[in-house]
């Protein structure tokens, strides 16, 4: 067998330059010698990007940060099997810890099948789950299979898949929708995006045994308009199904038809709670109904509908494939099975990181992902986005599960983490997900709508130095307030950011309300700048940068700023070469 | 809403229509393809769905001011989204933002006079390892710096001078 190339082509990869890379080694390749192909994302975005080669054997060299000008030397060392003249690109040991720590269910495909290829995927077993569902299981038997797998939903809430899906199948009538959502809001999660640019048939797939078990006459995917690229792969791989009888009339002879199309969202986070999509679907504003009733019995135009997100969907072939206790025997007693991470932040090897339940934040951050940047303090985890909290460092030891993490008053969520250095101010964090909180509100209900503007308002005057003694307080109160009365997850979990903070930060807090000081040097307002005049050599520099004139001096001595001119943009110490330049 | 600006010509909506007006729940799908056909909504587009679908203007106007893909004025050729996720923010998206600002001279939901760029700022894009990013056109460019998003616009300005 020829040597087979293959470039990383998820929007992670696109990003770094990998089209280039893909054009260059066509160039380089001799015809015949060599093939060359696509795939999607194997989640280490640290190293994009990658190009991957299988050699005769079917060894795997994987190449990372190629550019360009690389494609030469990997062209000729997949034609002759060398791979000495490309030793310095090959991925490093220490960073493959990073994949080879993991334990992929969710994203087994993912990097590895081209993602515009039915065939690929049917050669990686995909299809035979559905096959084996169809002809082989009832749809109660379906059900039992997912019930005793454990698999709950990875959207955020973490609600049983079996029940949501036995409700739907026992509701009355016989128009019955199944739903996907993949409108990912979170900032800081991108797990859905890979699965769909890296692997669209299994989510395919999956849904198609979901539709089945609950007897569904339709299925549709709501995708983000912000994810142009697995729009176009998903639709090609719909495309491909339905041509080769996977999906619409008559699947795989067996009489079962569903088919599936895909609506794109329009851009409003509110739409990730289940009721707001079905408005949204409806071709209405995304305004959350009131429960019940439940979609189970009464969703996409008042008919019982079942909606998971994408991951869940994910794992639903594997748990089919090899069976529902293959899946439960991995981790804790409460939460089965695996979750994706998005590691992003201030950590040295950010990406997707798929690991069992029951692992901790430490081994995710400390040892898959490398610890922090620089060599800095680790200061906080947020995790589970705009609804979910700041960890800080003594509570590293968290082992992840549902239980686990709610308990610290965060929540596991979607699978976003990102990671805070010594930098980040939690004050100035827990404002910016106020300010998204409100900007997202939908303005249903009042204590969402008006509750997290008031509590954006009082965290703007305390980075900017205004707070006033009793903010704390008065924060604590509306939160709860806020938590109580919203109607909706979104206004319910917006407080969470500020309680957490305030729980684990709160001398934060108080350095801001009452020295007036910003601990992480992050908040402009609080901060003084001067020149160390032992440093200092005079060039002038910052004083022609100053956009205020704040800065004056004679060359070759000393400057000075004037504080009352001084309007803290920073960039007297972004242009000074010599350090003299401090911030308070 | 009043029509200060040239009249579009709205039969180039008439496809669309066509196709989508007699479905029930494509009010959204509407909204994008006029977005796709004219850059943005024209108020006379609205009342030119409204009369199509039965849907009153008041109701076009709440669906499409409900969600932030839709904009009612022109935008530029180049259409900057800034991503201001968690991620970007924790790794200085705001220094980008003033970046952009000061070398075009233009604010968020704003348009350079000469009508090349557009800026908005987005919630996430899902690029996150990359952060700071921004995408210009579906293109997304990543690891930002000041200086390197300033490169960026230079060189598309370059480019469309040349063109």
């Amino acid at each position: 067998m020829k040597a087979r190339i293959v470039v990383g082509e998820g929007s992670c990869g696109l990003a770094a330059g990998a089209a280039a890379v893909y054009d260059a080694l066509k160039t380089a390749l001799n015809p015949g010698k060599a093939s060359l192909g696509i795939t999607g994302c194997v989640g280490a975005c640290f190293l994009e990007p990658i190009v991957d080669i299988y050699d005769e054997k079917g060894g795997l060299h994987r190449c990372v940060h190629v550019g360009a000008e690389n494609a030469e030397a990997i062209a000729r060392a997949a034609e002759t099997g060398d791979y000495a003249a490309i030793a310095d690109i090959l991925i490093r040991p220490e960073d493959e810890k990073f994949l080879t720590r993991q334990t992929r269910i969710a994203l087994r495909h993912c990097g590895i099948v081209d993602p515009e290829s039915l065939e690929d995927y049917v050669a990686a077993g995909g299809y035979s789950a559905l096959k084996k569902a169809l002809t082989e299981m009832t749809p109660e038997s379906v059900i039992e299979e997912i019930k005793v797998s454990g698999l709950a939903g990875r959207g955020g809430a973490g609600f049983p898949t079996w029940f949501k899906w036995d409700a739907a199948r026992k509701s009355a009538g016989e128009e019955k929708y199944l739903i996907c959502n993949a409108d990912e809001g979170d900032p800081g999660a991108f797990m859905d995006r890979a699965v769909i640019e890296s692997d669209p048939h299994n989510l395919i797939e999956g849904m198609m045994i979901g539709a089945y078990a609950i007897g569904a006459i339709e299925a549709i995917v709501y995708v983000r308009a912000e994810y142009p690229l697995a729009i176009v792969r998903l639709r090609e791989a719909i495309r491909q199904a339905r041509e080769k009888g996977y999906v619409g009339k008559n699947i795989l002879g067996t009489g079962f038809s569903c088919d599936i199309r895909i609506k794109a969202g329009a851009g409003a986070f509110v739409c990730g709670e289940e009721t707001a999509l079905i408005e949204s679907l409806e071709g209405n504003r995304g305004m959350p109904r009131l429960k019940p009733p439940f979609p189970a019995a009464e969703g996409y135009w008042h008919k019982p509908s079942n909606i998971n997100n994408v991951e869940t969907f994910a794992n639903v072939s594997w748990i089919i494939e090899n069976g529902g206790p293959a899946f439960a025997a991995m981790g804790t007693e409460n939460s089965k099975g695996t979750k994706v991470f998005a590691v992003t932040g201030k950590v040295k090897r950010g990406g997707l990181v798929e690991i069992p339940m029951g692992m901790t934040l430490r081994d995710v951050i400390f040892d898959i992902a490398g610890g922090i940047r620089e060599d800095k303090k680790f200061k906080a985890v947020q995790l589970g986005g705009p609804s979910g909290g700041c960890i800080p460092e003594k509570l590293l030891d968290t082992v992840i599960d549902y239980k686990s993490l709610t308990a610290t008053g965060a929540i596991m969520g979607s699978g976003g983490m990102v990671v805070m250095d010594e930098t980040t101010c939690m004050v100035g964090v827990a404002k910016f997900f106020l300010e998204f909180t409100t900007r997202e509100s939908c303005g249903k209900c009042v204590h969402c709508r008006l509750g997290t503007k008031r509590l954006g308002e009082i965290l703007t005057r305390i980075v900017e130095g205004k707070g006033r003694e009793g903010d704390v307080e008065l924060l604590e109160e509306l939160c709860t307030t806020v938590k109580d009365g919203a109607l909706c997850g979104l206004g319910q979990s917006a407080p969470n950011p500020v309680l957490t903070t305030i729980r684990y930060f709160r001398e934060e807090y108080d350095a801001h309300i009452r020295d007036k000081k910003c601990p992480a040097k992050s908040c402009s307002a609080l901060l003084t700048y001067s020149i160390d005049k032992e440093k200092c050599i005079g060039c002038s520099s910052c004083a022609r940068k100053c956009p205020a004139k704040a800065i004056s001096g004679e060359v070759k001595h000393p400057f000075e700023i004037d504080s009352k001119l001084c309007i803290r943009c920073g960039a007297c110490k972004n242009t000074c070469r010599f350090g003299a330049v401090t911030v308070e | 809403m009043t029509n200060t600006e040239a009249a579009v010509d709205l039969t180039l909506l008439d496809e669309t229509l066509a196709e989508y007006a007699g479905v029930k729940g494509s009010l959204i799908s509407i909204l994008q393809k006029t977005q796709e056909i004219y850059g943005y909504i024209p108020p006379d587009a609205v009342y030119y769905i409204s009369e199509r679908t039965g849907d009153s203007p008041a109701k076009i106007m709440g669906v499409a001011t409900f969600y932030s893909q839709f904009r009612f004025q022109a935008v530029g050729k180049y259409l900057i989204m800034l991503c201001k996720g968690t991620a970007c923010y924790v790794n200085g998206a705001e220094t980008i933002l003033d970046a952009i600002s000061d070398e075009l001279g233009i604010g968020n939901n704003e348009t350079t006079p000469d009508g090349l760029f557009s800026l908005s700022v987005v919630s996430c894009l899902g690029c996150c390892s990359l952060a700071p990013v921004m995408m210009i056109n579906d293109k997304t460019y990543g690891s930002l710096t000041t200086d390197k998003a300033r490169q960026i616009l230079r060189d598309l300005r370059k480019e469309a001078e040349n063109a």
